[in-house]
């Protein structure tokens, strides 16, 4: 097992980028994730394993310096909040319709707008639906714990790399701040000239040897047909996410006749709900979505016809509900799905979820 | 076991640390543990808040809205907070600056002098390891060889010539705590 250390999620989310190799990355300050580019920059990775950590001007010009390195077939990300990824959308689309792998960590805020800079979970529509212009995806995970802000680091990175598409860990201000014990991975080379030439020469802007076309990025193609079968090219990809990587996991459901379902933070306040719904008797399990795009619709439609009942928690007004209904709907299913939700930055207690259920369903 | 608890006070008492060397020191225990402090606009204005969960289980919500145990270090914390001790729960306070002590009758309360033992030790940066001291001797959750490590474990080694004197506070804060009311 490897070092157990305590500290905050932020903290761990820059740690992890060092130890799995990551070339770049480039950000600009904004509560509540500072500390991830603080903790870069005090860790000083330039100097230990050669990564590049570079503040820039601005969101925008972070979200493109990262378009340009992951173009070379380097292993860059960016951070920033609500507002920050807001910013960034035309570059996050720019990238995912040059299929270049990358990595974007949003540590959501209480918006719209400046909103506040407590914790909510009110971007999950903007990271799974597109959030940019044209028909994109991202991948997307959602972290519930500082371990997983550690873990999915690299698994971001890898998905990233194996569908040439950028990658987004969606996590919030409250697991960004919280310190939990955590074990660190263990360090991971970069990457060599050689390697990224050998692994990604067909698509990298490595430097074009004379056995190879000029490889070209570029999201532009004005030749309508040229679009569309590139537009086809991506909706394949997503579909082949859809069947090979939904992710989840699941608390009590085998008895459960009422499921909660809640990503991030919000599943851990519902983990506690369904321990106090238990002790009273209710049987409530919770199905915690890892992946949000691919979203598990299958195992939603494989609980939808043994349970009597969904409750979705979210930090927001009702967003993956949606999702939700989408996926007992294609189930073929009629059960409930209720939401539950709080907004501006404040977490719903174990004790709201509870009384959610009992109101909902009781 | 299951210890959670939140510390509340103002900003520059130390209430932070304080957690965060609970929390090492549980993982020196070989226990869960969690720290979630407040952050922004509530620590800006002068005070600062943080919820620890020490647990030989795995920990569910991080976020809570009720404490087994709460250690107050100022009147608007104690506004706050003593609300959301469970029934049956400890409240842990300094009467410094305290103009209407706690009144709950279904909690057990202790009272630390912290502020002024750290004036008569002529150390006020010590005053969060006396009152953390107090708690350990009303809730002994904690060994104190393990808050020993868990010192050396948060802070940097170049501060490391200062644990005695910490631990020379906590021993003062055990000594000196009072219980007002147990139930």
């Amino acid at each position: 097992m490897g070092e157990l250390r305590l500290m905050k999620g932020n903290e761990v989310l820059a740690e992890a980028a060092i130890r799995c190799g990551c070339d770049g990355y480039f950000g600009y300050p904004i509560t509540p994730q500072s500390e991830v580019m603080e903790t870069l920059m005090e860790r000083q990775p330039w100097n230990e394993t050669g990564m590049v950590v570079l503040q820039a001007e601005s969101e925008v010009a972070a979200i493109n310096m990262v378009y340009g390195a992951a173009g070379t077939g380097k292993k860059v990300m960016t951070s920033s909040s609500s507002p920050g990824v807001s910013l960034m959308l035309e570059g996050i689309s720019y990238i995912a319709g040059a299929e270049l792998p990358c990595l974007i960590v949003n540590v959501q805020r209480g918006g719209p707008g400046l909103g506040t800079i407590q914790p909510s979970q009110a971007d999950y529509f903007q990271a799974v639906k597109g959030g940019g212009h044209g028909d994109y995806k991202l991948i997307v995970l959602a972290p519930s714990s500082v371990q997983e802000m550690n873990d999915f680091v690299d698994l971001a990175f890898e998905l990233a790399f194996k569908y040439r598409n950028p990658a987004m860990i969606l996590t919030d201000g409250a697991l960004g701040q919280m310190m939990e014990k955590v074990e660190l991975s263990d360090y991971k080379k970069r990457w060599t000239e050689n390697e990224i030439a050998e692994k990604w020469g067909s698509w990298a802007t490595t430097g074009k040897p004379s056995s190879r076309n000029r490889n070209i990025i570029t999201s532009l193609e004005l030749d309508s047909c040229k679009m569309e079968m590139n537009n086809r090219r991506f909706q394949e990809k997503y579909r082949q996410m859809e069947v090979e990587e939904q992710r989840y996991e699941m608390f009590s459901c085998d008895d459960a006749e009422y499921i909660l379902i809640a990503f991030g933070t919000s599943a851990r306040v519902c983990q506690k709900a369904t321990e106090i719904a238990r002790n009273k008797g209710i049987a409530v399990g919770l199905l915690r979505p890892i992946t949000l795009f691919p979203f598990p619709a299958k195992i939603i439609g494989e609980l939808a016809p043994k349970v009597k009942g969904f409750l979705t928690v979210e930090m927001n007004a009702g967003q993956m509900v949606e999702d939700v209904k989408q996926a007992v709907y294609e189930a073929g299913c009629t059960r409930r799905v209720e939401f539950y939700g709080r907004m501006g930055g404040i977490i719903p207690s174990p004790g709201e979820v509870v009384e959610a259920i009992e109101r909902n369903f009781l | 076991m299951t210890e959670e608890m939140i510390i509340a006070g103002f900003g520059g008492q130390g209430v932070l640390s304080m957690g965060k060397i609970i929390a090492y020191s549980g993982i020196m225990d070989n226990k869960e543990v969690a720290w979630f402090p407040s952050y922004g606009p509530e620590m800006r204005g002068g005070t600062a808040n943080v919820t620890v969960i020490v647990s030989d289980e795995r920990i569910s919500s991080p976020v809570l809205h009720q404490y087994d145990s709460a250690i107050i270090l100022n009147q608007q914390s104690l506004d706050k907070f003593e609300k959301d001790v469970k029934p049956g729960g400890t409240l842990l306070y300094d009467p410094h600056g305290i103009v209407h002590p706690p009144s709950r009758k279904d909690i057990n309360i202790y009272r630390v002098l912290g502020t002024k033992t750290a004036v008569e030790m002529e150390n006020p940066k010590v005053f969060n390891m006396i009152v953390l001291g107090s708690f350990l001797k009303i809730k002994p959750i904690l060994s104190l060889e393990n808050v020993k490590k868990g010192l050396e474990k948060s802070l940097p080694v170049r501060y490391h010539k200062l644990i005695p004197l910490n631990l020379t506070a906590m021993e003062k804060g055990q000594e000196i705590v009072e219980a007002m009311q147990t139930v």
